[in-house]
């Protein structure tokens, strides 16, 4: 097996100097949500990091996981695919197709066994082999066989995560997440329809730099994106403080900027760093443009009542306690997250 | 319609955030001048609402010291009107922002000659003038000087 060469080797190869290394340093610490003082043991580390062999597998999805991390900017994920890992197969973004492509696969599970890392999106069908098959390989097969070797499985997007879509309700296929299939194996969920890009390219910088996985929450999502939900940090949280929230699309508190909780907003139950990263270059996320939270980044998410009613009126989990709290314009902070963290797990507990 | 400038939305609102972040800039700075420790900021980092990147900007001003560095794609590093502050955003080579710090230190360590950098520096040097010397050296021998 060739030497790997290191991140450290590859860019002074390139001839990137030492002020674009550490300029991305800081942008790749940013990107995993440490703090800037760790920037210095972030770039002593990635100089000395081996890349590592990325097998990606897509499975029962609409392709927008792939199209979210072609999206991601910092770093770019162009450099962060050809130079920082070794992205030896991927359906969608490489050029060889049949059974090449399958070679590659193959050989570089055979030249990376016990090392490489395997990212997955898209759900897995239970229901038929049939459902969804590559190379006339049921998903199913081909997860079992590529995760045998590997050090650790990124379950890229909700479907993966959880099912996600193609598990709603009445689930058609059988579709399954990754960590419904593989056990003995550890699986990070980096949930989300789709997820924040620089969610899914942290998790591989982390991984990258440190030779781990990042810290999870409790549904083996990384902490640093998904330790907070999204209401925690809005913007608009001073609003729900006070009781203000926009009853329609169009009154006066909508034009005001205030809370969307009672159009449906998931933001309470929601994890996710959309409201501090944001989408498109850190432009804009969905509440900013004034629409509540889907809560996409959840279990379940598409089966929980109507996107457009509060939380107090979907039928889900016993909402009640918080619709009135919030209603009345009380101040729930943290105490309404933490509920929300234990009923959505015991509603979770009570559907399995 | 015109434009979506005509759409009639306030966008005044505010998460109360800035003030806090202007008291940590003065702590950091007394930190600064008391033991020499320097502190980044990162902006991303925080919820801002919309146009409080802005104000944030309005209230520290703009000082005397601007660079931009070219690595990776521009990078813009402006010293506010409070000295010692700065205002560092990073961009990629298609100028979209990778990252937006205050950094809180006499001089953004980024600016500074990186050793490994220097090194190649004299490297090439060395080479470009043992080049000339050897074409002086030439020159001289064949007469033609």
């Amino acid at each position: 097996m060739a030497r790997i060469e290191t991140v450290g080797e590859a860019l002074a190869r390139q001839g990137v100097s030492r002020r674009a290394f550490l300029k991305f340093c800081a942008a790749t610490t940013s990107l995993m949500a440490l703090p800037p003082s760790m920037i210095p043991r972030v770039a002593a580390a990635l100089e000395a990091a081996r890349r590592p062999s990325v097998i990606w597998l897509s499975f029962q999805e609409c392709t927008g996981c792939t199209e979210s991390l072609t999206r991601s900017d910092s770093p770019t994920v162009e450099g962060l695919i050809f130079d920082m890992i070794s992205l030896d197969y991927h359906h969608t973004l490489q050029a060889a197709s049949g059974e090449a492509a399958e070679l590659a696969r193959t050989q570089a599970m055979e030249e990376n066994w016990g090392n490489y890392l395997v990212a997955v999106d898209g759900s897995i069908p239970l229901g038929n082999p049939g459902y969804s098959m590559i190379a006339g390989v049921s998903n199913l097969d081909m997860l079992q066989e590529t995760v045998e070797g590997a050090a650790a499985v990124v379950a890229v997007g909700t479907c993966a995560s959880f099912g996600g879509i193609p598990h709603a309700n009445p689930n058609p296929t059988g579709a399954v997440g990754v960590g419904e299939i593989v056990t003995d194996k550890p699986i990070i969920n980096v949930s989300g329809c789709p997820p924040i890009p620089v969610a899914i390219t942290g998790v591989l910088a982390q991984y990258l730099t440190f030779g781990q996985l990042p810290e999870m929450d409790e549904l083996g999502r990384p902490k640093a994106f998904f330790g907070q939900s999204i209401h925690d940090r809005c913007y608009r949280r001073p609003f729900y403080e006070k009781g203000q929230f926009a009853e329609s699309f169009d009154d006066e508190g909508a034009r005001a900027g205030w809370c969307l909780f009672k159009l449906g907003c998931m933001g309470p139950i929601t994890y996710n760093a959309c409201a501090t990263v944001k989408w498109n270059s850190g432009t804009s996320f969905p509440i900013e443009a004034g629409h509540p939270c889907l809560g996409c980044s959840e279990p379940n998410f598409w089966d929980k009542g109507g996107f457009y009613q509060p939380l107090s009126e979907v039928e889900w989990g016993g909402w009640a306690q918080l619709g009135t709290a919030a209603a009345a314009g009380a101040a729930i902070g943290a105490a309404s997250a933490l509920a929300a963290r234990s009923k959505q797990k015991k509603a979770r507990e009570e559907e399995v | 319609m015109s434009g979506l400038a005509d759409i009639a939305v306030s966008v005044e609102i505010t998460t109360g955030n800035v003030v806090p972040l202007l008291h940590e800039v003065r702590h950091a700075l007394q930190r600064l001048l008391d033991t020499g420790e320097p502190t980044v900021i990162d902006l991303h980092s925080l919820p801002l609402a919309p146009g409080e990147l802005d104000t944030l900007e309005e209230k520290l001003g703009e000082g005397e010291v601007s660079a931009t560095l070219n690595a990776l794609g521009p990078s813009l590093l402006r010293e506010t009107a409070v000295p010692g502050v700065w205002f560092v955003t990073h961009r990629n080579a298609n100028e979209e922002i990778t990252g937006q710090y205050l950094e809180i230190v006499k001089v953004p360590a980024i600016l500074e000659a990186q050793d490994v950098d220097i090194r190649q520096g004299i490297a090439a040097l060395s080479e470009s003038l043992e080049q000339a010397n050897t074409q002086d050296q030439g020159e001289t021998h064949d007469g033609s000087n």
